[in-house]
């Protein structure tokens, strides 16, 4: 486990990596925070924030220096190996402890552990990948993985554990600025002449941006109209400062939702959308399951679930589209997409979901994936070097704030907060700071604390805790009267220009009553 | 393959097998309230005895594996009478208040005294009384009602892990309690509510259907969370238009009916007097309601006249695949790729 507090983010598969610990496997926990795994862990990995790829180089050098690497899965199935060995060589133990903070030993004794199992998993979530060498963690992953042998088999892999609902299926569904539906890049000659004429339209072949950018771009004039179905960005990105100047500027901005969020008061029209158990259709879970979501009330009003809002307005732009229900439209999305071409909702509702890659009605689906061989042909080492995170702490903001999310509350807390008996039993923010540091600090359990970083302020109560190191405050995003994305960095990873939402510096001061 | 007898019955199982499963395998119905077939065997409430001849007692056929030449007799007069004298014995401490108690319909205590026709109990003495502890918004705790058969205590051990709940104390004392029978509220839970979904009695009690309806008023709709990416089976249960009860799917391949606190708890949302309700247009800096005609009329407008390179859309991690699909399909056909999402939030 690196990066993931499972048993508080994905709670139900933390039973199962309990269960499976009960059952005699062994446990290797790689995280900032003692999180409660921790408990169940054979060997804790207590690494700096921002050092995640410091510490898997060290893992992978224990692996080939001590002779634990499967020489004939490197051999047969993989390319890249010698230049990613060659790298890996100055990654000793002790070098990587200097770097993370981790006794060689127990980096060694991870290393031994990992390698000797018979079938080793390894599952991350966004302590992997939220910071500007986030790409590079996961290829580093990845070269643990292979390494050992560790993928392509049952029970093992590099399993990336997606945080929400269906943010799977909206990937799968293309709703990324470079690909089309199931991964087809719109560079691609052939995919964009096989939609454009499924389509029946002429269609872009440049990438689009991402979030991020297209924040940016607001802010230069670059985007005039910004239409928002389902999201919240005025909570849940990085440097909100910026991101609220962005929405305040925007020419025209639609916001489709259940609530009026944070991000629907910049709205120019808002659009009244069903939520989940209003409408039918499919979600694809973390293992690539797609299931099915069925209707079980109507919706309030005179709200409509978003995908007969998009068919109205296409209507409304004299588009040639005929979606009378979600089935049909979903017929459209196996037509041109390969990994989703066998499934059907008659096969959703008689075998009650079905793992993509399936690309026949006779396919029982994929559960794990790359057997026989990758899906690229070989599997690709790429070297990692360890670089610094973007914003370290310094003098004046001493304390390192990373965040995430808790067990009771979700996302932006645009459901869970509005859910009485949760809200109830988990109203506020709680910073989580250490012991030596409260102490230094005079801070007491339930004190007021002001946190601050280059970019904002908030104040929200203080828990003492033995669950973070010294050096290090935890805070979540869940809270618009304490949102800790007003203090977050919005530097990005170069390549998935995911935010680094787990490292930045700031100071933590007690508020007097 | 052990073969063995059951009512005259032959059936062949694999080694380890137990008599009940070996029952369940040929149809033949063996009542229980502390077997789970995910949690350890314990064989404590007696209701599974069942005949096996050449055998002096009756045998728990739960937690005894099939034998090789077995013959097992599961409704003799002798297995009845030994199953009504345990609910005449459980009955004796057991409120009878089934005409408000919130399971009736789905008790198992209730169903097996109707089967045996046990109406009250031969038994007087003391009974228990204790508070109800009320003190976490999620379910009520009445361990009056309770009658011991350590489901919900091996759940939260065996399945969640946190261990908040156990025995204590011995005998006609014994009750299931968090650590110095402290409220939950101040214990380990996490209020997955587990040991809701497998109480067996009125013990424990979700508030969100409190009042809202018997089971047999209730349509059940199977869907997915909407929450985090697990994509846990839910099992909505609906009375006039809204929904009252949650469990997990236990035919889902992904939770096999767990859950956790928030697909088990945190659907208020949908019923949020904040919920929208209308199309809204800003009109003189404030958003004041419209039909849908006028606002997609106005958005449509818009679309038409933003410059493709001008345009961009976030679409939902939290939507469907199907309106994910459209709304790319929206927007690339309007000529931009502009179109991303929280994948990275």
């Amino acid at each position: 486990m690196i990066g993931s507090n499972t048993t508080e983010t994905h709670p139900v598969i933390g039973y199962r990596i309990k269960m499976a610990k009960n059952k005699g496997a062994s446990l290797i926990v790689a995280d900032p925070r003692r999180i409660d795994l921790v408990d169940y862990a054979d060997v804790f990995l207590q690494l700096r924030p921002g050092t995640n790829e410091a510490l898997l180089n060290g893992i992978i050098h224990v692996i080939i220096k001590e002779g634990l690497a499967d020489k004939k899965f490197i051999r047969e199935k993989t390319e890249g190996y010698i230049q990613m060995s060659l790298a890996i060589q100055k990654y000793t133990p002790e070098y990587v402890e200097r770097i993370t903070g981790v006794s060689a030993a127990k980096i060694r004794h991870a290393a031994r552990l990992y390698a000797g199992a018979e079938s080793a998993a390894i599952l991350y979530t966004m302590g992997l990948t939220q910071h500007i060498k986030g790409t590079n963690s996961v290829l580093a992953v990845a070269n643990l993985a292979m390494v050992s042998g560790n993928i392509g088999k049952p029970h093992s892999g590099v399993n990336p554990l997606r945080g929400q609902n269906n943010v799977q299926g909206a990937c799968d569904m293309g709703a990324l600025p470079n690909v089309l539906t199931g991964y087809q890049r719109v560079e691609d000659r052939g995919v964009l002449s096989k939609f454009r004429r499924a389509w029946g339209t002429k269609l872009n072949s440049k990438p689009g941006l991402t979030v991020t950018e297209i924040i940016d771009g607001i802010l230069r004039d670059e985007i005039k109209t910004l239409y928002v179905m389902g999201e919240n960005p005025a909570l849940s990105d990085a440097n909100l400062h910026h991101v609220l100047e962005a929405l305040e500027k925007i020419d025209f901005l639609v916001v489709q939702d259940i609530f009026l969020t944070e991000t629907a008061f910049y709205a120019d029209v808002v659009l009244p959308a069903a939520a989940f158990a209003e409408k039918q259709g499919t979600f694809t879970n973390t293992e690539r399951r797609v299931q099915m979501v069925r209707q079980a009330v109507t919706p309030p009003g005179k709200a409509k679930p978003d995908w007969f809002i998009l068919q109205e307005l296409a209507a409304k732009l004299n588009l040639n589209w005929s979606f009378d229900t979600p089935e049909k439209i979903f017929r459209e999305i196996a037509s041109v997409t390969p990994d989703y071409a066998g499934i059907t909702y008659e096969r959703l509702e008689k075998e009650g979901g079905l793992q993509w890659p399936c690309p026949t009605e006779k396919h029982p689906g994929t559960s794990y994936l790359h057997k026989g061989k990758f899906s690229r042909g070989k599997g690709l080492f790429t070297p990692v070097e360890y670089r610094p995170s973007a914003e370290e702490p310094d003098e004046q903001y001493p304390l390192i704030l990373t965040t995430g999310r808790t067990l009771f509350h979700y996302h932006t807390g645009t459901m869970t907060r509005r859910s009485d008996s949760i809200d109830v039993h988990k109203p506020e923010e709680m910073v989580q700071i250490s012991i030596d540091d409260a102490a230094r600090l005079g801070i007491n359990e339930g004190d007021m604390v002001g946190v601050t970083s280059r970019r904002g302020h908030v104040t929200a109560r203080a828990t003492v805790t033995e669950q973070v190191p010294a050096g290090v405050v935890f805070m979540t995003f869940h809270f618009h009267e304490a949102a800790a994305n007003l203090l977050t960095i919005n530097e990005v990873d170069p390549v998935a220009k995911i935010p680094e939402f787990k490292v930045c510096a700031v100071k933590v001061e007690k508020i007097e009553a | 393959m052990i073969s063995l007898t059951i009512n005259g019955q032959k059936v062949e199982v694999e080694p380890g097998t137990t008599i009940l499963q070996a029952a369940e395998k040929l149809g033949v119905f063996i009542p229980s309230f502390c077997y789970d077939p995910d949690l350890t065997l314990v064989g404590a409430c007696r209701m599974c005895v069942v005949e096996v001849e050449r055998a002096r007692n009756l045998i728990a056929s739960c937690c005894t594996p099939a034998g090789e030449g077995m013959v097992v007799h599961t409704d003799t007069e002798r297995v009845h009478e030994a199953r009504r004298a345990n609910l005449n014995l459980l009955l004796a401490n057991h409120p009878l208040d089934c005409l408000t108690c919130e399971k009736t319909g789905n008790c198992r205590l209730q169903d097996y005294c109707y089967l045996y026709g046990i109406s009250e109990t031969d038994f007087s003495g003391e009974r228990k009384d204790y508070g109800f502890d009320d003190s976490n918004p999620f379910f009520i705790r009445d361990m009056n009602k309770c009658i011991l058969c350590g489901l919900c205590v091996r759940t939260c051990h065996e399945i969640n892990g946190v261990g908040a709940v156990g025995f204590m104390n011995r005998g006609f004392d014994t009750k299931v309690s968090a650590a110095f029978d402290d409220p939950l509220e101040d214990s380990p839970c996490v209020f997955c509510g587990m040991c809701v979904d497998v109480c067996p009695v009125g013990a424990l009690v979700p508030k969100q259907s409190v009042g809202k309806g018997r089971p047999w008023e209730l349509a059940t709709v199977k869907t997915v969370c909407p929450y985090c990416g697990t994509g846990c089976g839910l099992e909505l249960s609906v009375k006039d238009n809204e929904i009252v009860g949650v469990k997990g799917d236990t035919s889902s391949p992904v939770n096999r009916g767990q859950t956790c606190v928030k697909g088990r708890f945190g659907l208020g949302f949908l019923q949020s007097p904040e919920r929208l309700t209308s199309p809204l247009i800003r009109k003189n800096g404030e958003l004041v309601e419209s039909s849908w005609e006028e606002a997609l009329n106005l958005v449509a407008q818009k679309l038409r006249r933003t410059r493709s390179t001008e345009l961009a859309g976030l679409a939902s991690a939290r939507a469907t695949n199907e309106e994910n699909y459209l709304f790319q399909k929206l927007l690339r056909t309007l000529g931009t790729n502009n179109i991303d999402h929280c994948a990275r939030l």
